[in-house]
């Protein structure tokens, strides 16, 4: 087990270089040059010199790197091109939000996907089977920003029942937090649900086929106990990779969420700082976001050996 | 499903059995057609497919207004028998808008599909067939292009080559090459050990014939079903990317800008964000149910 977590760690570690590199080159490709955007419509050659030399453009584009990969190692990702202000505190305000709303998605996505996934399953080609999973493929279908505008229309414009926009911090006001959050999570969560109330019922149904489960049905263990008592855990395995594999679609579903609903989150930081070329905001706000998929999916992995033995050795 | 039809060598008097002998091409498409109607919601999602395709090729014939003139109705009219579903904020008819959208829907998640599966495909069959190093330096680099989330990848390749409809299908089709190389490298890995193969190395066939001519067929299944499926992800992505304001320029009829533009008039004109909506979420939905169709007839392994 131990051996297994090690090697997994090894392979994220060699995944995460490579981002990076792909990252550096993915900023330096993109056109206009950031000097020039800072210092303004009138500025000296020598000011221009001056700020190049300050920002260590005008060092070879390894040595840009090495120092760049050297500054976020110790943690250190600089000053926005822009606004000034230190990198690593807007990323950190912005994702601060944005993993608030995957987590509420996750949590709601996951008390539809379970429930629904199980009646499916416990009544296959009912009309419970096709009508659960009807909705499933059009949660997921649907994209966030059209549901997003939806929900918004009607539970805000028309019903009033919720806000349509902003954002409050838990711990500034809990209440009002979670009232601006009911939209925005229904938004992910329930295309989060679609994905995994399909894995649930073809797991379930996958596992209530096996010769285990025929023997306890013909011990005469009722239809309910089976399920609950001795297939459920087993078929819920799949859904922990399930939930690793789409944390990325998460994330990004969360970019799009998160404008319509005006979210001060990662998406918005990322896509204004790619707008205004703000190159140490960019990099920063998509390593983080590319972290967090990567270290969900190095836990999914190893909790995911944890569950299951037969990965441990074979991995 | 093998689809290797008789493997010839022409080495001379040398001939490698083939895996599995298929009766003709036509009684192949009968038969997976039977299997393929039995599921009525594949069926409905074929036919909903179908219809957009007509929708976007005989765009044309079909839109009553040209999707760019301004002024044809009031601004903001509400669907009626003239406008069937209204007018936008230019007085521009919505039906002939989204009428064309479909064009511009299906020509980037198409192409785009296709780009990521000819650069995914060949990736996966060099990275399965060689093994070693090449296949641990492709892999790996894949591995790290599947933990950006496609939407932001794609954001940040848009800021780099700028609008029009070519860079985001790039862009787009980028963010789908590592699937289509890790479900064509694991095949590979396991189709290269067949007999067949064997066969055909020691009958003194180079690599490259062996891969396009004898691994390829036996690996293009998997590799059709998720080009089905990840068509309505990348029409899904680039919605997405013209939502942001990142897709083609206007006044390119597109759906995700329609809906951004629309978010502006919720109150007074809702139509104009809901209407172009459902035709993305149909096209979307029918997409998916016909590759569940396409994974349950031609790929079993993979049936969920």
């Amino acid at each position: 087990m131990t051996r297994f977590a090690l090697s997994r760690v090894g392979q994220t570690v060699g995944v995460l270089w490579i981002v990076s590199v792909i990252l550096f080159v993915l900023m330096r490709l993109i056109p206009g040059d950031p000097v020039l955007i800072m210092l303004g419509d009138e500025f000296t050659d020598e000011a221009y010199r001056q700020l190049r030399a300050q920002l260590g453009l005008d060092r070879s584009l390894l040595i840009q790197y090495l120092v760049w990969l050297g500054n976020i190692l110790r943690g250190e990702f600089g000053y926005s091109y822009i606004s000034h202000a230190s990198v690593a505190d807007l990323v950190f305000q912005a994702y601060v939000p944005t993993l608030w709303l995957v987590i509420a998605s996750l949590i709601l996505g996951t008390i539809i996907a379970i429930p629904s996934g199980i009646v499916a399953a416990m009544r296959k080609d009912s009309a419970w089977d096709y009508g659960s999973m009807g909705v499933a493929i059009v949660g997921f279908s649907m994209p966030s920003f059209w549901k997003g505008i939806l929900l918004i229309w009607i539970f805000s414009v028309h019903l009033g029942w919720f806000p349509a926009m902003g954002y409050v911090a838990p711990w500034a006001d809990f209440r009002e937090s979670m009232w601006k959050l009911v939209l925005p999570a229904v938004t992910l969560g329930t295309f989060f649900a679609g994905l995994v109330a399909r894995i649930v019922r073809s797991s379930l149904l996958e596992v209530l086929d096996l010769d285990y489960i025929k023997a306890a049905r013909a011990k005469g263990v009722g239809q309910a106990a089976l399920v609950y008592r001795h297939a459920l855990a087993n078929a819920l395995i799949p859904v922990v990779t399930v939930i690793g594999l789409q944390f990325g679609a998460l994330l990004g579903g969360a970019v799009l969420t998160e404008t319509v609903f005006t979210i001060p989150g990662m998406g918005r930081l990322t896509v204004a700082a790619i707008t205004t070329r703000d190159y140490q905001v960019v990099q920063a706000a998509i390593l983080v976001g590319v972290l967090s998929v990567v270290l969900v999916n190095l836990l999914v992995d190893i909790s995911y050996a944890f569950l299951n033995p037969k990965i441990r050795v074979t991995a | 499903m093998r689809t290797l039809d008789g493997l010839t060598v022409e080495s001379p008097g040398v001939t490698v059995p083939t895996p599995a002998a298929e009766p003709g091409a036509a009684a192949g498409i009968g038969r997976w057609w039977r299997r393929f109607a039995r599921s009525k919601g594949a069926v409905f999602g074929l036919a909903v497919f179908l219809a957009i395709v007509v929708m976007a090729v005989f765009a044309g014939v079909l839109a009553p207004y040209d999707p760019l003139t301004q002024g044809v109705g009031a601004p903001l009219e509400k669907p009626s028998l003239a406008h069937w579903a209204g007018t936008d904020s230019f007085g521009r008819d919505m039906l002939s808008r989204i009428i064309y959208g479909a064009r511009i829907a299906l020509i980037v998640g198409i192409v785009a599909v296709l780009l990521a599966l000819v650069a995914g495909v060949t990736l996966g069959l060099v990275a399965g067939y060689y093994g070693g190093v090449l296949d641990a330096v492709i892999m790996r680099v894949m591995d790290a292009l599947f933990a950006f989330p496609i939407i932001i990848l794609a954001i940040a390749m848009m800021a780099i080559m700028g609008f029009g409809v070519t860079n985001v299908i790039i862009a787009v089709g980028v963010g789908f090459i590592a699937p289509f190389a890790r479900v064509t490298r694991g095949d590979v890995l396991a189709v290269k050990e067949e007999p067949y193969i064997e066969a055909a190395r020691l009958a003194g066939i180079g690599n490259l014939p062996i891969i396009f001519r004898h691994v390829l067929p036996n690996v293009l299944a998997p590799i059709i079903v998720q080009g089905a499926l990840r068509v309505s992800g990348a029409i899904i992505t680039e919605a997405g990317l013209s939502f942001l304001g990142l897709g083609p320029p206007p006044p390119t009829p597109v759906w995700g800008s329609m809906i951004a533009e629309g978010r502006n008039f919720i109150v007074m004109a809702p139509h104009i964000s809901t209407i172009p909506g459902v035709a993305l979420m149909l096209t979307v939905v029918g997409l998916n149910l016909f590759g569940d169709g396409l994974r349950d007839t031609l790929d079993p392994r993979l049936r969920r």
